[in-house]
């Protein structure tokens, strides 16, 4: 089973939302200085679903990733989870320019990578929140997608059944390979890279691809981003107090019948 | 041929919420634009809500009816979509921010060739431009984005837009579409609701009591569900919860999960990140029950207790019944 998984680098997302300041004039998000970017969180449950399926199957996980010079870091850490191999693709008239070039980008890559049975990707991005980029990237292949996927029930030559979670509930999708699907957080706990494979990634050669490299020449975006501002939240609490947390929770309960909420 | 195109859902014979939600910006919007608001429904037994539709605001409706058997797949609904769309050439696509429409709008504005923005707080008209508010990083930053190309796909997200007050109006005149079963890859075996057993459905309760990491295991969980019962409101939870299945991922609330608008919503053991409360900027009183003090929750909260909830939520729950006697 040839596996590639598609991994973005972002903005740790437990940075609590005062910590994180907004370059208003280059629209840009300016990180607290020391903390490093990560490994986008849904992107990580998806590699470690690719590395399960080729433990149990056989067969190859290679990671591609879209982003500047730093991105090449997460490219390490997820060989040092176990990936194969890795496709790093970086070039400044590539890079921001929103989900439709991002998702033709990542497409043309996969193809350049070769043939494969499954793409994983994360369901979302957590720095653009978008959920758009590996639904695109589906549409490009050519191939059916399932978003988001809850629950991986088995894998073989044909075909994937897969649990999407629908509100309310979910469905058990039978998707003919190759195919998409877009990864959530329930369907593992990604691992720690192990010691073995912190050494993989030290010596690890990692390609990098250019527009040019993948005949990539309509550059043009599709959304603009206009603005990226914050907007500040000052507590306006009313704390109960009392001499015991017991205490505490009666007065709490007097508190919402007097607002008239119970 | 232009309009303002609303994908409109109906569920056991009435349309969703949601659907009315679309209808109620679709229609500020298209009189910002000077263009009729139209809609497509797809699905099985869809026919029949022209009258609702019209009320809602709604001029003409396309409609596919999924005659096959089992449930539609996504790529059939996909299919209809992208025909109606086709066939009416809008201006502007709302979808809702739906499990089924978070896969509906990409695949739709890739078809098309246009660009699409998911999960708008806030729509405004600038030109022929929609100039779309959403929230990034998780909620903690803003951003306002713009498809540069037509139709301008944007869904929405819950309750974050003033639904349509339904007035005497035509039915949506209705104009029906043949969608041949998709021959695609995707088939759907089954679809399973997980209803809970006893009280209001999460979306639309008035009351939600939710619990966090900090409950400490599932064989606590049960004191949030008592909480809920006693008050008659759903039991949501954190993705932290979920993730750990001490509940199934259908109650989870927040950015990846439901959107919820309670008059009453409790937090317990939750911290409060920015993707949790991105689910609950609906709700009018939040109460949050935490034992760190500086918890990001108590910034959203009109009431709070800093305190074990070993100690305070049994002490809460036993009052509330008294009161509630
Ligand atoms: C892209 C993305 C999407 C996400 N989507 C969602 C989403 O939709 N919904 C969601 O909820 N999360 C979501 N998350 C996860 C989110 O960032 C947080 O990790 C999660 O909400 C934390 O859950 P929690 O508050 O239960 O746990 P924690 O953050 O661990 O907080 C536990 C809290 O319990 C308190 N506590 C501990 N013990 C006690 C006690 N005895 N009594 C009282 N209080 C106690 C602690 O003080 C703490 O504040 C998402 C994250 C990402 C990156
Ligand atoms: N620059 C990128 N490089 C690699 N994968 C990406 C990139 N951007 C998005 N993706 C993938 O697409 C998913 C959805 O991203 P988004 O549409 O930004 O929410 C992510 O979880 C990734 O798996």
């Amino acid at each position: 089973m040839d596996i590639v998984v598609t991994i973005k680098q972002v903005p740790d997302p437990d940075i609590p939302p005062h910590h994180f300041k907004v370059d208003e004039a280059n629209k840009r998000i300016v990180g607290p200085p020391g903390v490093a970017p990560v490994m986008n969180g849904y992107d990580a449950n998806a590699l470690e679903e690719a590395l399960r399926i080729r433990e149990k199957q056989g067969g190859k996980v290679t990671v591609v990733t879209l982003g500047p010079d730093g991105a090449r870091d997460t490219l390490k850490r997820a060989i040092a989870m176990g990936a194969d191999a890795a496709v790093h693709v970086n070039d400044a008239a590539l890079l921001d320019r929103g989900s439709s070039l991002t998702a033709r980008v990542l497409a043309a890559a996969i193809q350049k990578i070769g043939p494969f049975d499954l793409v994983l990707s994360g369901r979302q991005a957590s720095d653009t929140d978008a959920g758009l980029t590996h639904i695109l990237v589906a549409e490009a292949l050519g191939v059916p997608a399932v978003s988001p996927v809850s629950k991986l029930e088995s894998v073989d030559a044909e075909s994937a059944v897969a649990r999407r979670a629908v509100d309310d509930g979910y469905q058990r999708i039978k998707v003919r390979l190759p195919a998409l699907l877009g990864v959530s957080s329930e369907l593992n706990e990604p691992r720690y890279p192990p010691l073995k494979g912190i050494m993989a990634a030290g010596r690890a050669q990692i390609p990098v691809w250019s527009a040019m490299d993948l005949n990539i020449t309509d550059l043009e975006p599709r959304v603009e981003l206009r603005r990226l501002y914050q907007e500040t939240r000052e507590a306006r609490v009313e704390l109960i107090e009392a001499d015991s947390p017991a205490e505490a929770g009666t007065k709490l309960a007097d508190k919402l019948r007097e607002a008239g909420l119970v | 041929m232009a309009g303002v195109l609303i994908v409109a859902e109906a569920v056991s014979g009435a349309l969703a919420p949601s659907t009315l939600e679309l209808a109620g910006e679709g229609r500020r919007v298209a009189e910002a634009l000077g263009e009729p608001l139209i809609a497509a429904i797809a699905g099985t037994n869809v026919r029949g809500n022209e009258a609702a539709l019209g009320e809602a605001g709604v001029e003409q409706v396309y409609l596919a009816d999924h005659s096959g058997p089992g449930v539609p797949s996504p790529e059939w609904t996909a299919a209809a979509v992208v025909a109606a769309v086709k066939q009416a050439q809008p201006s502007v696509v709302l979808i809702s921010h739906s499990a089924a429409g978070r896969m509906l709008a990409p695949t739709l504005a890739a078809r098309v060739q246009s660009g699409v923005v998911t999960d708008a707080t806030r729509l405004r008209v600038e030109g022929d431009r929609v100039i779309v508010t959403k929230p990034v990083f998780g909620g903690s930053v803003l951003s306002e984005q713009v498809v540069l190309a037509n139709p301008q796909v944007v869904t929405l997200r819950a309750r974050s837009f003033a639904a349509a007050e339904p007035q005497p109006r035509n039915a949506a005149q209705s104009i029906a579409l043949q969608v041949p079963e998709a021959a695609g890859g995707l088939e759907v075996l089954e679809e399973i609701r997980e209803e809970s057993t006893s009280g209001p459905k999460l979306k639309d309760a008035k009351v939600v009591v939710s619990g966090g990491r900090g409950l400490g295991g599932a064989e606590n969980w049960h004191a949030v569900e008592e909480l809920a019962a006693v008050l008659g409101g759903a039991v949501g939870a954190s993705r932290a919860v979920t993730d750990a299945g001490w509940i199934s991922p259908s109650h989870q609330v927040g950015l990846t999960g439901a959107t919820v608008a309670p008059d009453l919503y409790i937090a317990i053991g939750i911290s409060g990140a920015v993707q949790h409360v991105a689910g609950i900027s609906g709700a009018r009183n939040v109460v949050a029950i935490n034992k760190d003090a500086e918890a990001n929750i108590f910034k959203y909260a009109r009431f709070g207790v800093v305190g074990d909830w070993k100690q305070v939520v049994p002490a809460l729950t036993e009052r509330l019944k008294q009161l509630r006697s």
